[in-house]
């Protein structure tokens, strides 16, 4: 199985989201990853679903979301012709003698330090799931607290824009 | 429609009250007629929530709706008593609203409607929503809720009915605005009855219906997402009419698309014109006449062999309004194996989901079969036509040589129940509708009644709602009053609905009923008679055999119906001959049958279509080649 990045655009309508997300689970296909948020046009709202499928059952389910009376749009976003993005917030353990070493690993990483305390920093870091993975993978000895995990959010590369496409046609 | 004709002509007594007043009187309320008047002149008018919702009604030319008031939606009860085009009718369960919608769409192929109440009311019509949904049934449901202020609070009869029916409805709304009632009952006929057809509900908050607002028609959808396919793609047309000519062996597997989209004329020119062997599917009866030469029946679990043959032996299957379900395909993956697909249907979603299409299509069955006529009409033109003449000759072989039938029982003072189902076909005649329950008594009355014209079969094929038949017949005899309508019943189906007996006796709805009494749950005794060792669990329901629990009769007389029995081979004819002539009231008729009889033939769950059994453990024989 292969994974997925769909980028579906909806009415911005109440009910939507359960719409979408109980497609998904009647039709017996597993959401990895959705992120919602407004667009450009506030009656458009946007999510990002990531999916782990066969191209066939990917075929039916998108199929399946065209077919909800409050989805306008849906497209696949290829990772190598679209932008991926994560956000990561983690709390890590420290003290005296790791939190230099913690801070090394920020700045490897371009990750940025939102909260210090006595025994803790706090770590924002943003990008896709293979950095966000090896990022955790390092700080992991030091002793990770919390940590919480934005859904994907993607777009695609060059000019071009699929929220245009979608006003015109509706 | 006829009865809403002959209220309509009726003067409204109000208005010429308003009339006569004089003129420093202080202004009456408007009447609804006036209301109606004002609304149908494009006039915007003032009023309540509910008065927008009947008046929408009113505009989208609802005649009837099946329903029960309560609290929630009792405000739309109150303008609805005024209403001089839209006639409700008072059902006994909301399920027989949903499924009365049902049966008044199927029969016509208009826009059903039901209504009802919050909570329990909208709860219970969630088997018919579902029955709608799986049969692509236009329907649309009404339903109130409880004040907005109130909702999430636990309410009393509060039930969250958008989103229990979101994944068993084509779209559904949640109004607590007033002004929206119009935009949203319009935007629901139009979903309910464009593209693939299917079930809308419309949850109305009752502060919603009580509020004033301002009625204006039409209203302006609001539905940038839902684009109904159009036409049908011009190259896969000619591609499809390209595989046609080359095939040898093809079949037209037609479904029940065909009916809804009401390309049964368009089909039979197709049939004609190409000369291809049809099989019509459990919700495709009558599509095309039982008695073309060339249909060769239902295909599917309980199929006729040629039909269930000729798919498994064909080079090519063209599909028309089917979804290839697994009543139809058996073991998918041994289904037709020898077949190139062509794919029709208006719903994207449905072609290559189970099986993948070779040539898909989307669109209207009526467009497609009309543009496949001209694209295989031209390639005749051009001297390219398939040669099917072995092929027509070996299906109408399999035909011939296995025709549906039946035992009878041995007993021969019992009756076969395929024998009853057969003779009501008969003497009641094509023109009527026939509606089934689910279970034995469906696959026979699909099986041995003739179907030649489109919508006279009425059915629960996709979700097989037991109790499906009394209420469906109810709405099929209200959309069409002139036709003779027989619920065709098993005596588990019948004692899920049949209170709404009481809604046919006291609204004039002379249906008739044919109880096929095995004394029990018959397709789960089939089962358990074939696959667990005739071991009867649970399903004696004690209506023949040793008691009558309840007598059928006596029921059918508590209601003000005539209750008749038939219990003896030579009275079957008569009892048949005698509900023909009540037209006044329901009838029901207690039709006792043998209760071993079994659906044949029969392709056992899971397993492959070639092993077919004609009567149990028999196979057709084959000639030597296979």
């Amino acid at each position: 199985m292969t994974k997925h990045t769909l980028s579906v655009l909806v009415e911005n309508k109440p009910g939507v989201l359960t719409r979408i997300a109980a497609l998904f689970s009647r039709r017996g296909f597993n959401i990895d990853s959705l992120a919602v948020g407004p667009t450009e046009h506030p009656e458009i709202s946007r999510m990002t679903v990531t999916v782990e499928l066969e191209a066939l059952p990917l075929e039916q389910v998108t199929k399946q979301l065209n077919k909800l009376v409050e989805v306008l749009k849906v497209v696949e976003l290829e990772p190598a012709a679209s932008v991926q993005r994560e956000i990561l917030l983690v709390k890590v353990r420290t003290d005296l003698q790791s939190r230099s070493h913690v801070l090394e690993t920020v700045q490897l990483f371009r990750a940025k330090v939102v909260d210090v305390a006595g025994d803790a920093l706090t770590i924002e870091v943003t990008g896709n799931r293979d950095k966000l993975s090896a990022f955790l993978e390092v700080l992991e000895p030091f002793g990770i607290k919390e940590l919480v995990q934005s859904g994907m959010v993607a777009i695609g590369r060059g000019s071009r824009s699929i929220t245009d496409r979608a006003l015109r046609t509706a | 429609m006829c009865q809403s004709n002959t209220i309509d002509t009726r003067r409204w007594p109000s208005e010429k009250a308003i009339g006569d007043e004089v003129s420093d009187a202080k202004p009456a309320a408007p009447s609804p007629a006036q209301l109606a008047q004002q609304a149908r002149a494009k006039t915007p008018v003032e009023v309540t929530g509910a008065q927008s919702l009947v008046l929408s009604l009113e505009a989208m030319d609802v005649d009837t709706v099946f329903g029960i008031p309560g609290g929630a939606i009792l405000p739309a009860y109150d303008p609805l008593l005024d209403s001089v085009k839209v006639r409700h009718i008072l059902v006994r369960h909301e399920q027989g609203a949903g499924h009365a919608a049902e049966g008044y769409a199927s029969a016509t192929g208009r826009v059903g409607v039901c209504m009802a109440t919050s909570g329990p009311g909208a709860t219970n019509l969630v088997t018919p929503l579902a029955d709608a949904y799986m049969d692509s049934v236009p329907m649309v449901a009404i339903t109130g809720q409880v004040s907005s202020a109130s909702i999430g609070t636990d309410a009393f009869q509060e039930a969250d009915i958008r989103g229990i029916t979101m994944p068993i409805t084509k779209h559904n709304y949640l109004v607590t605005d007033a002004a929206e009632i119009p935009r949203v009952i319009a935007e629901a006929f139009h979903i309910a009855s464009t593209g693939r057809p299917g079930p809308v509900l419309v949850d109305i908050s009752k502060d919603a219906l009580q509020s004033r607002t301002t009625f204006s028609w039409p209203p302006k959808f609001e539905l940038p997402g839902y684009r109904p396919v159009a036409r049908p793609h011009g190259k896969q047309i000619r591609e499809a009419a390209r595989l046609i000519a080359e095939a040898r062996r093809p079949v037209l597997y037609v479904g029940g698309g065909v009916i809804r989209g009401r390309a049964s004329d368009e089909l039979r020119g197709l049939v004609e014109l190409t000369q291809i062997p049809v099989v019509t599917t459990l919700m495709a009866r009558g599509a095309v006449p039982d008695s073309h030469p060339l249909h060769l029946g239902m295909p599917g679990m309980h199929g006729s062999v040629a039909a269930v043959t000729a798919l498994q032996k064909a080079d090519l299957l063209i599909t028309l309004g089917a979804r290839f379900d697994d009543r139809v395909t058996g073991q998918l993956a041994t289904f037709a194996p020898y077949a190139k697909v062509i794919h029709a249907d208006i719903d994207p979603a449905e072609i290559s989901k189970n099986r993948v299409a070779d040539v898909p299509i989307v669109g209207d069955c009526k467009d497609v079969v009309t543009d496949l006529i001209d694209a295989v009409r031209a390639d005749h033109e051009a001297g390219r036509r398939g040669d099917y003449d072995a092929w027509r000759q070996e299906t109408a072989q399999w035909k011939a040589t296995y025709p549906l039938g039946y035992s009878a029982p041995e007993d021969d003072t019992e009756v076969a129940p395929q024998h009853v189902i057969e003779r009501i076909g008969v003497i009641s005649g094509p023109e009527s509708v026939f509606v089934a329950g689910v279970g034995q008594h469906q696959m026979w009355a699909a099986q041995f009644v003739q179907y030649e014209r489109p919508n006279s079969w009425v059915n629960s094929g996709g979700l097989g709602t037991m109790g499906f038949a009394v209420p469906a017949a109810m709405g099929a005899k209200v959309a069409e009053p002139g036709r003779t309508v027989w619920a065709i019943d098993g005596d588990g189906c019948f004692q899920m609905t049949n209170q709404e007996l009481a809604t046919c006796v006291i609204n004039d709805i002379p249906i008739k009923v044919a109880v096929i009494n095995n004394s029990s749950l018959g397709m789960v005794r089939q089962w358990q008679s074939l696959f667990y060792n005739e071991r009867y669990s649970n399903t004696d329901l004690h209506t023949s055999v040793g008691r009558r629990i309840p007598d059928f009769v006596k029921l059918a007389d508590a209601y003000g119906c005539v209750g008749l029995r038939c219990e003896r081979p030579e009275d079957v004819d008569a009892t048949i001959q005698k509900a023909m002539e009540i037209n006044d009231v329901p009838v029901v008729v207690d039709f006792v049958v043998h209760r071993d009889a079994m659906v044949w033939p029969m392709v056992p769950a899971g397993v492959s279509n070639d092993d077919i059994q004609i009567a149990r453990n028999m196979t057709p024989t084959w000639d030597r080649e296979e």
